[in-house]
């Protein structure tokens, strides 16, 4: 099977959905860029060049260059889907986000429940997130449990370019609004990707490693960061498994808990910011149903609690590695944290 | 002939480019017999039993248990008792300082596509041997790579050809009405396509039953049959096998599913079931395989008696081989064949006896190619 980058599955979905499909249309800040600037044209495909290629083929009509306004045109996205159209919106950064928050909270989100039914809005709007860039603290957030804690809205990490493009093609075949989150340090991160279309289901988690003694649930990226440290683990005689949910709404609770329930204790590594984020969704869901099969307290291995650093050695500390999730599973192993029997 | 012989990572299928040596069976000193266990070998894609290549005395073991060495890496070293530990020390060093020098990768063959009148087929072509070429035909929910240990051993005597039927791995998943002639038609196609006149087929199960309706209907295409558990001579076709193949999409589930395809389930490795999901998951995967199911498997043609008869009429030699642990078609279809078709039968192996029993199945084929 032939190797591609994350950048190219994901513009190989976009390719592959319009070609299927002429109501996919795609919006954002310089999705092809050079609207307006001629002998331009193509010239950015987005900030890091996924969407590039897209507007030759496709023409200006169906590849949009929008605005630097976001509560504009994610609010035209939300509404040409409730009338047909089927966008895929590209807002640039995640930490953008809070100034279109009525459009996706209030709007896209509600538009099924509040008509009844009656409308369907089939929209996605592809963001990036995620620390280890070197760009700071307004571009490095990853905020998508902002996004899980909504009703009516999906929310789809992927995490290598296999996960993206079946991820990203069920989303836009998805008659609600789905957030599909890209890290952009995976961007150039090469996996096996079939050339035919092929779809992933929404809450249907991956077992990326089976193992007997801790279960380790990790979102996006660290899905990656997370086999590499069972990977060393099992050197030393520790099995895990891994868990990657690939959404986090809908959220494969029964395989979480299926896990948990073989080996007994959780690690979750989630790398937002520790309050309210999925580690904490995954520790309490655990404890809630697992109480008495778990043999230690869950670890949650997170950002913390602070800004994403601009320094780069601080940044470096800040992202969860495989070293302290390895010292986390070794936590739970000795027991530490539980109580005495 | 040298008195110390290198033992080396054996390359099991076109795609193993490393292995894993997980457990030895022997410890230095020992005296191993040529097909001998020595170790556990894990690749991605399987996990077996090496066995010895030679017989002598083994006086090194170079590798570790939980290591992954490529293809071709020293794994342990053989010689007689008179060789001298620095003879040997001095094989290994130059036996690495070599094999570090060779390990710049060769090309591994990939398959590439051809518009047919039947649609897209994918083919992986190997070899360019004289006469006529091997066509390797696929079952059920299989692809071109379930030939990955028979193929390149082939194709040192034959041109080879692995395709993917329609519905299947990289071809067109418009199968039609699912019907045997589809299947049949799409072989032709892809044979004129090719410009091959007359080829040896090779065909696993349901490309059994695509072979034998390819030689009915081009006799002066097909040189000879070899049926690996075909379908179509018997009855019955294991249910439980195909609508759980269809149906299950999660891994474990799935898992014992394909455990009904050998007689040793650790054959079956994640990596293999993450593949079947995968292929699952193509646009019309699913589709493809319903239609396949309700117009070929479950709605033959031809009954087991009709297919005998055709056998029996083939002005090509016919050979047919089953697994005797076959969970899928029953080994004893293999019973009451018709007297000009040659039959053998495998203890150790199910379904799959090309992957179970590799060697005697590429034995077969060479014989039956070489006439």
């Amino acid at each position: 099977m032939p190797m591609k980058s994350y950048r190219q599955a994901i513009n190989e979905a976009l390719r592959q959905e319009m070609e299927r499909d002429q109501r996919v249309i795609l919006m954002g800040e310089d999705v092809a860029g050079g609207m307006g600037a001629p002998g331009e044209d193509d010239a950015w495909g987005g900030p890091l060049g996924v969407t590039k290629g897209l507007m030759p083929t496709f023409g200006r009509d169906r590849v949009l260059d929008t605005p630097i306004s976001e509560s504009a045109f994610i609010g035209a996205a939300a509404g040409a889907a409730a009338t047909g159209l089927r966008p895929v919106a590209e807002l640039m950064f995640v930490d953008f986000m809070g100034v279109c928050f009525d459009q996706i909270f209030n709007q896209a989100a509600k538009f099924r429940y509040m008509f009844g039914g009656k409308a369907v809005t089939p929209l996605v709007i592809r963001t990036m997130y995620g620390a280890g860039f070197r760009a700071a603290s307004q571009h490095s957030q990853c905020l998508y449990p902002l996004f899980t804690h909504v009703p009516g809205l999906k929310v789809a990490l992927p995490s290598n370019a296999y996960e993206a493009k079946g991820l990203l093609i069920q989303a836009i075949r998805d008659d609600d609004p789905v957030v599909f989150f890209e890290h952009k340090a995976m961007y150039d991160d090469e996996a096996e990707v079939p050339d035919e279309p092929y779809t992933i289901p929404f809450g249907e988690a991956n077992v990326t490693r089976e193992g007997d003694d801790v279960t380790i649930v990790a979102f996006g990226r660290m899905v990656n960061v997370a086999n590499d440290a069972a990977d060393s683990l099992a050197r030393s005689g520790i099995s895990c498994t891994v868990v990657d949910p690939r959404t986090t709404s809908p959220l494969d609770r029964d395989t979480i808990l299926e896990t948990v329930e073989e080996t007994g204790r959780l690690v979750v590594v989630d790398e937002a910011h520790p309050r309210c984020n999925l580690a904490t969704d995954v520790t309490a869901m655990v404890t809630e149903n697992l109480f008495s099969v778990l043999k230690a307290a869950p670890k949650q291995v997170t950002a913390p609690h602070s800004p994403v650093p601009f320094a780069a050695e601080l940044e470096d500390l800040y992202i969860p590695s495989a070293a302290k999730i390895e010292a986390a599973v070794h936590e739970v192993m000795s027991g530490s944290g539980a109580r005495a029997a | 002939m040298s008195a110390i012989q290198p033992i080396v990572m054996p390359k099991w299928g076109l795609a193993m480019q490393e292995g894993m040596v997980a457990v030895w069976h022997v410890e230095p000193g020992a005296t191993v017999t040529a097909g001998q266990e020595l170790c556990d070998i894990e690749t991605s894609k399987i996990a077996n039993v090496f066995e010895s290549p030679v017989d002598g005395l083994l006086r090194r073991v170079v590798a570790a248990p939980g290591e992954t060495l490529p293809v071709g890496a020293l794994l342990a070293v053989v010689a007689d008792q008179a060789t001298e530990d620095a003879a040997i020390d001095g094989f290994i060093d130059e036996f690495q300082a070599a094999f570090a020098v060779e390990a710049t990768a060769e090309a591994q063959p990939e398959p590439v596509s051809i518009a047919t009148a039947a649609g897209r087929i994918r083919y992986l072509p190997i070899g360019d041997a004289a006469g006529p070429p091997v066509i390797f035909v696929h079952g059920f929910g299989g692809d071109l790579y379930n030939w990955q240990f028979n193929q390149a051993e082939v194709a040192a005597h034959a041109t080879t050809y692995a395709l993917d039927l329609p519905g299947h791995g990289g071809s067109t998943k418009d199968v039609g009405d699912g019907s045997l002639g589809v299947l049949v038609d799409a072989v032709l196609a892809f044979m004129d396509a090719l410009q091959i006149e007359r080829a040896h087929l090779v065909g696993h199960s349901m490309g059994g039953r695509t072979a034998i309706g390819v030689a009915a209907a081009a006799p002066d295409r097909v040189a000879s049959l070899v049926l690996l558990a075909p379908g179509g001579v018997g009855p019955t076709v294991n249910h439980d096998f195909i609508d759980g193949f269809i149906g299950q999409s999660r891994p474990k589930k799935l898992r014992a599913v394909l455990e009904m395809l050998v007689a040793n389930p650790d054959l079956v490795t994640n990596e293999m079931v993450d593949d079947v999901i995968k292929f699952k998951r193509l646009d019309g995967a699913v589709a493809a395989l319903e239609a396949l199911r309700d117009g070929c498997l479950y709605a033959p043609v031809d009954d087991a008696t009709a297919v005998r008869d055709r056998l029996a009429k083939s002005p090509c030699p016919v050979h047919v081989v089953w697994g005797n642990e076959d969970r899928v078609l029953p080994a004893n279809d293999a019973e009451g064949l018709p007297a000009n078709v040659h039959v053998t039968r495998l203890d150790g192996a199910g379904h799959m006896p090309h992957m179970e029993r590799a060697a005697d199945v590429n034995a077969l084929i060479e014989r039956v190619v070489r006439g």
